[in-house]
């Protein structure tokens, strides 16, 4: 049977992919961001995942204001990576797994949660730019990923709690699929950041180190806190973070930490990053 | 029929881009959309106001486009992930936009960022700025 083996939670700064993409990675001030993902490429390269359910935001790329899903499940065999307006990232193209995201699409939709199912989008830094911070730049990207794309452009996002709760249909759907798969699961997004308005360069480090804690220790209590208080705390943009719960709903009660890493900051947004093994990996790495 | 009252209407400095933001701004954010292909950032910047009437903006908002009124086109509809690629066919990168729209210097922008970037404290509700 396939297993969520473990989460990766990161943000997603569309800098970091422009970053790499231009060989920039060694200048001090990119060296601070991916000096701390090193330790997660070879984490990464260890734990082998044969399928990555990445969980992030399109941003008016694939979606434009005339269709605006609050979750869309990619089911297609490959996702092309996306032209935002400086040509696509040069990166692989994302190969799905169209059976394994039937499946969870019609395990969660049995389950009350009415989730789009998108067979044509091509994916942005959301989705890329994860992937290059795990991945590296490598000629094909080493697993299927499935991409889950989450309404948070568009006022209101859905709740934290409808997160988490997703992330626990998504476990039940993966556990109920017949074949031997490894699975991880990406939260990404986050963390605080506004990009806005005259209150833009938000960030509030104190509200994110929390934040980081109750992924790992607390996430029911996250699952409690409201829109209002994302945007006045961690920045209008900061609300990404809702996405790390569905990610943290997929994962054992109890994790393992097996990785953090926070720096501020990466253009105009801080950089969060967590490894959380559920009990049966964490067990066999001891 | 009143508009209600937005809990999160007292951030400030904060334009939360919602379903009334949304059906106001259509014509804005489809405008930026379509900059997505070449051709298009080509055909605005041969002609701007002309490439816009395909787009039914208000006058307010058209003036807010020609005029390159970040903060305005927010507060008009606009959506930042929209206007970025406004931002992006003038070639500015996020950060300069962020400076244009807190009215810094993309120097001083950068610098505050580097310093550990904007605190909360201070910026919570709309009454901490009017002091």
């Amino acid at each position: 049977m396939a297993k969520i083996i473990a989460g990766v939670a990161t943000s997603h700064v569309p800098a970091i992919g422009a970053a790499l993409d231009l060989g920039k990675t060694q200048e001090p001030y990119w060296q601070r961001v991916f000096a701390g993902y090193e330790e997660s490429k070879k984490w990464i390269e260890k734990v082998k995942p044969d399928v990555c359910i990445v969980v992030f935001n399109d941003h008016a790329t694939a979606f434009s204001m005339d269709i605006v899903p609050t979750f869309a499940l990619g089911c297609a065999a490959e996702f092309e990576p996306a032209d935002e307006g400086w040509g696509p990232r040069p990166v692989p193209t994302v190969h799905g797994h169209p059976e394994l995201a039937a499946h969870i699409a019609q395990s969660v939709i049995t389950d009350e949660f009415d989730l789009t199912i998108v067979n044509k989008m091509e994916v942005d830094h959301g989705l890329t730019v994860p992937l290059s911070l795990m991945f590296g730049q490598p000629k094909e990207w080493p697993c299927k990923i499935i991409p889950l794309a989450v309404n948070v452009v568009l006022f209101p996002p859905p709740s934290g709690n409808r997160c988490f709760n997703l992330g626990k249909a998504i476990r039940k759907a993966v556990e109920s699929f017949p074949e031997d798969l490894r699975v991880v699961v990406f939260g990404t997004g986050g963390m605080s950041h506004q990009i806005s308005g005259p209150r833009a360069g938000l960030i509030n480090s104190d509200f994110d180190k929390a934040f980081l804690d109750g992924m790992v220790n607390d996430p029911k209590k996250l699952t409690a806190i409201k829109h209002v208080d994302y945007m006045r705390e961690a920045g209008a943009e900061g609300i990404e973070m809702v996405m790390w719960l569905i990610m943290r709903g997929a994962l054992d009660e109890k994790v393992h930490e097996r990785y953090r890493f926070y720096t501020v900051p990466a253009s105009n947004t801080a950089v969060g990053h967590l490894i959380l093994e559920n009990q049966e990996l964490a067990a066999a790495a001891e | 029929m009143q508009p209600t009252k937005k809990e999160y209407s007292d951030i400030p400095g904060t334009i939360v881009f919602d379903a009334d933001q949304a059906r106001m701004g259509y014509g804005i954010n489809m405008f930026c959309m379509s900059l997505l292909k070449d051709e298009n950032r080509k055909a605005f910047k041969a002609d701007e106001a002309g490439y816009l009437k395909a787009y039914k903006l208000t006058p307010e908002q058209t003036e807010a486009v020609l005029k390159r009124q970040w903060n305005r086109m927010l507060e008009l509809g606009g959506n930042i992930y929209f206007t970025a690629k406004l931002g992006a066919t003038d070639g500015l990168s996020f950060q300069q936009m962020a400076a244009m729209m807190t009215g810094v210097t993309q120097q001083e922008y950068a610098d505050m960022m580097l310093a550990g970037g904007r605190s909360p404290n201070g910026n919570r509700s709309k009454s901490e700025w009017k002091k």
